[in-house]
């Protein structure tokens, strides 16, 4: 007899994502999902820059689509699907973005222990190799919300 | 662009600077001058919501104030000759962002001549309860 690894829903991370008010508002869409690993795509806004005369977007976009790819890498790696709370988030900017281009989004779970998951990230225009920005980010698992099974402080 | 800024800056307005941000309408970021220091809010939007069935914001639109405040105190306490470009940023979440708005202030740690160190603390009712804190570096020049 093996036991069969239990892995999180990834259908149900998908609907809790495309739920999610404000990755709506910026028009987030998932590019691929497994576990532990996640990738996702926002499409290039005038209203998201910071600067009109250079089309910059504004930092903040790049800590929203790294946040979310990590927390959502940080959820896909977990056994049952709970929702995961940002403990902290280190980002570099390596680069202005291009104006008009799309930003992806991907990041990785590389550890995951009883109540913390540790989580690596990069933003880049299609070549992670040549990346804007880089993040470390670690989630606290469980919290409140998302239909969890493991309630606790968010 | 820092044409228009400088000249907002004379007249004390840096309301409206903010407003030259097109970002800060979608996400509500707003600052005023209290007590001569930058107070930076974000507004609650229900479109700000990341943990949707507590009403907690999302982390980024917090990430987004920090850095937003960090932003105008620079250009408040500072001569400036470039926009500051934000080089990193770390952010501590320590408390859930319920849905009401939240306000940001920031410290200017170091000048350096090309880079500035920045401190941010974020609240909601209490700034003695914060929900958030960051430190970033910014370039100057």
């Amino acid at each position: 007899m093996t036991d069969i690894p239990k892995t999180a829903d990834l259908d149900q991370l998908k609907e809790i994502f495309s739920a999610i008010p404000h990755c709506r508002e910026l028009g987030l869409e998932i590019m691929s999902l497994e576990p532990g690993k996640a990738s996702i795509r926002l499409e290039y806004q005038g209203r998201l820059v910071a600067n009109p005369q250079t089309g910059v977007v504004h930092g903040g976009v790049i800590s929203t689509l790294l946040d979310t790819v990590s927390g959502l890498g940080a959820m896909s790696a977990v056994s049952e699907t709970m929702p995961v709370a940002t403990l902290d988030l280190r980002i570099d900017y390596l680069k202005p973005a291009s104006p008009g281009d799309a930003i992806i989004g991907e990041a990785h779970c590389f550890r995951l222990s009883s109540s913390v998951a540790f989580v690596r990230g990069v933003a880049h225009h299609g070549d992670s190799n040549d990346p804007i920005a880089h993040c470390v980010a670690t989630f606290m698992l469980g919290g409140a919300g998302f239909n969890s099974s493991r309630q606790g402080q968010a | 662009m820092l044409n228009d800024i400088q000249k907002l800056k004379e007249l004390g307005d840096f309301a409206a600077i903010s407003k030259l941000i097109p970002y800060s309408a979608v996400i509500g970021l707003e600052c005023e001058v209290i007590n001569n220091s930058i107070l930076t809010r974000l507004k609650h939007l229900e479109s700000n919501i990341g943990n949707y069935q507590m009403g907690f914001l999302h982390g980024g639109t917090v990430a987004a104030l920090l850095e937003h405040a960090a932003i105008f105190h620079l250009l408040y306490e500072m001569e400036i000759q470039i926009l500051p470009r934000i080089v990193n940023i770390s952010v501590d979440y320590l408390r859930p962002c319920t849905g009401q708005d939240t306000l940001a202030s920031a410290t200017l740690i170091k000048q350096g001549k090309r880079i500035a160190n920045v401190r941010v603390q974020a609240w909601q009712t209490n700034p003695a309860r914060p929900v958030a804190a960051a430190h970033a570096h910014f370039l100057l020049s």
